[in-house]
């Protein structure tokens, strides 16, 4: 058996309620969109844990790369200005 | 400059309590390790809806066949996590199934007992899920994202899989005698390969010291079986049951039961291949996988015609 | 015949479908053609083995003597339960439970969808709870259908020969006899005979879209109502039942 028939992987997203952001809950294997959904829909859901679920097979899934972390991430960590907390209210001012 | 590719760096994540992700720098050994843990820990979960599965169609009551088959979707259901969890590490799960066929890879020795009575359900249920409960509540903090992620999903599950076993159990020892009988029989039977699920002790066990390093594992083998045998005694007594073992005695100071010694030559025996259902459970996986190549060709057959045209919802 | 009666007997019908479809799902377990699907149709006994609770329940409340939904699934004989005999044949292989869930959930959702409007609240309700379950079923199944019907060479063949196989089981479904047609009357039941037309253009449907062929019209195979099987049920039965058989006193 050379060929591999185990279909392709998929990741799956949960939405517990609308509203709520969707959650990476884990993977499936499937051979078309509706079998990928169905499968989702049986594996994660079982208990109620979801109203709404996306998949995507797993190889379009483009993340970012370790070691590029510090260039990606650590910017954005000297920049207070862009908490509100930065920022000094003159005594007794309210809604802002 | 630090270098972050490197053993070093990598122990000092491990260190600071930091989990590895699946594009993260990481030793070939932890890998390595990680691939044989987690697919092993797959594997047992799929050959164990197998002695489960046994009694499916005899379960005596249609709540008692809900649970079950519940039970054994949630295994498979693990099963399949473990198999997910195992794929971020660049294995395709085709790899995975055939190193289970080959003998390759091993599963958790307690399946290659046979399930003989209903009781058996009640005795793997509270037995089986219990000291898999354990050890699995420990796996939550591993330090392998992926892994502990699932594990996080499967303790969730896990815990009705145990009260299941254990209602058996109690409901039976309340019954007539011939329950009682079975359940006290099942009892027998597996106790202790319950006790040889948590693996050799510490002193002869070869991957363990790398494991408690890299935080794969966070406890030891002898730490979760004594965890284990303190809170499963004290339940068998509750509802009747007698421990095979003359010499259990608790230490009032520790409140730690101390057991009799474990038969190793029965543990390596089974997982040497020797157990009463090894070519049993591998025969089954063979044959049904083998009896399912047709669908799943064409399945794949079916998504090459129609990749341009997708199947509309109803 | 009175009315309670008769409903009791119309409830074991669908009760006993239930069961036995579900039964006959639930020996699948860990031989799914992959893992996926080993739970998707453990999923679909669950649910089936769900709605026999809710049926089997009212069928011994109607029956007024004092037995539960157990009674009635484990001490029955062969010629007192009233599945069709569609779905007790055995499973064979994946295209053969394919075709058997294509053609009983088809039928299931016409036919719960006008049990739903029953002047008999309890089977309405339970009729509103399981058309959302036989949604998904018949999606599965359509979907697996087109998968195998319009696979490879093999799956076309296996397909075709599992809906020629079970078709001589398909007149069943439209049967109406002295006691469907009185609960008809009394706004109970549901005319069968009328879903006919609509069912078989679902099934040609579905079928010639997986390039497969409706099979000619034959005799078709009848008796499950006046409690006659095939051989099937009797082996189901005897697992099903044994350890209430084998243990009579004992309680589970």
């Amino acid at each position: 058996m050379s060929t591999d028939t185990q279909f392709d992987l998929w990741e799956v997203f949960i939405q517990s309620k609308s509203g709520l952001p969707y959650m990476h809950a884990g993977s499936v294997h499937a051979s078309d969109n509706k079998m990928a959904l169905q499968n989702a829909r049986d594996i994660y859901t079982r208990r109620g844990e979801g109203t709404s679920i996306w998949v995507m097979p797993s190889k379009y899934i483009v993340a970012s790369n370790p070691d590029d972390n510090d260039m990606l991430f650590d910017p954005a960590n000297d920049k207070a200005y862009r908490h509100p907390t930065f920022y000094t209210m003159p005594e007794g001012a309210k809604n802002i | 400059m630090h270098n972050e590719h490197s053993d070093t760096h990598f122990q000092l994540r491990i260190d600071n309590g930091e989990h590895i992700e699946a594009k993260d720098y990481m030793p070939e050994n932890y890998r390595k390790h990680l691939i044989r843990q987690m697919s092993q820990h797959a594997h047992s979960e799929v050959i164990g809806m197998q002695p489960e599965g046994n009694w499916i169609t005899r379960a005596p009551s249609l709540r008692a066949k809900q649970i079950l088959l519940a039970k054994i979707q949630d295994e498979g259901g693990h099963g399949l996590y473990l198999y997910s969890a195992v794929e971020t590490l660049g294995v395709s799960r085709s790899e995975l199934i055939e190193q289970l066929q080959s003998g390759k890879a091993k599963y958790s020795s307690i399946f290659n007992y046979p399930a003989l009575n209903w009781a058996d359900i009640g005795a793997i249920g509270w037995l089986v899920d219990g000291a898999a409960i354990v050890n699995q509540v420990s796996l939550q903090r591993t330090s392998y994202g992926p892994y502990s992620r699932g594990m996080v999903r499967i303790c969730k599950e896990e815990s009705f899989h145990q009260r299941q076993g254990y209602e058996i159990m109690a409901k039976m020892m309340a019954g007539t005698k011939d329950q009682q009988a079975m359940a006290q029989d099942a009892m027998n039977r597996w106790w202790w390969p319950s006790l040889m699920m948590f693996g050799p002790h510490d002193t002869n066990s070869p991957h363990s010291s790398d494991a408690v390093k890299w935080k794969i594992k966070r406890e030891t083998n002898d730490e979760l079986r004594q965890k284990f045998i303190d809170k499963t005694i004290p339940q068998a007594e509750l509802i009747g049951l007698v421990v095979p073992d003359k010499n259990i005695k608790l230490n009032d100071n520790t409140g730690h039961y101390t057991i009799s010694k474990i038969n190793w030559d029965e543990f390596n025996r089974v997982i040497s291949g020797h157990g009463p259902c090894n070519k049993q459970r591998i025969n089954h996986h063979i044959k049904y996988h083998n009896e399912g190549e047709w669908v799943r060709e064409a399945a794949i057959a079916f998504k090459k015609k129609h990749t341009k045209k997708e199947l509309e919802t109803v | 015949m009175n009315i309670q009666e008769a409903t009791h007997t119309y409830t074991l019908r669908l009760g006993d479908n239930a069961l036995i479809l579900g039964h006959r799902l639930s020996e699948l377990c860990s031989k799914g053609p992959i893992l996926e699907e080993d739970l998707a149709l453990t999923n679909i006994s669950l649910d089936m083995i769900g709605r026999a609770q809710a049926l089997l329940k009212y069928a011994a409340e109607t029956e007024m003597l004092g037995k539960t939904e157990d009674d009635l699934a484990y001490r029955r004989p062969e010629n007192h339960y009233y599945n069709n005999l569609i779905i007790e044949q055995p499973n064979g292989d994946f295209a053969h439970i394919i075709a058997r869930q294509l053609f009983v959930s088809v039928f299931e959702f016409l036919f719960y969808t006008e049990l739903e409007k029953s002047k008999d609240t309890t089977l309405a309700a339970i009729a509103s709870k399981t058309i959302k379950e036989i949604k998904y079923h018949m999606q599965h199944a359509a979907d697996w259908t087109l998968r195998l019907g319009d696979g490879t060479v093999e799956s076309h063949k296996r397909m075709q020969k599992a809906v020629n196989d079970l078709w001589m089981y398909t007149g069943e479904f439209f049967e109406m006899d002295n006691l469907d047609t009185f609960l008809l009357h009394q706004h109970i039941a549901v005319d069968t005979n009328s879903l006919k037309l609509e069912w078989h253009k679902y099934i040609k449907t579905a079928l010639n879209d997986a390039t497969l062929n409706v099979p000619e019209d034959s005799f078709m195979q009848t008796g499950s109502k006046k409690g006659i099987h095939t051989e099937n049920l009797g082996h189901i039965l005897s697992e099903m039942q044994y350890l209430q058989r084998a243990y009579p006193d004992a309680k589970w």
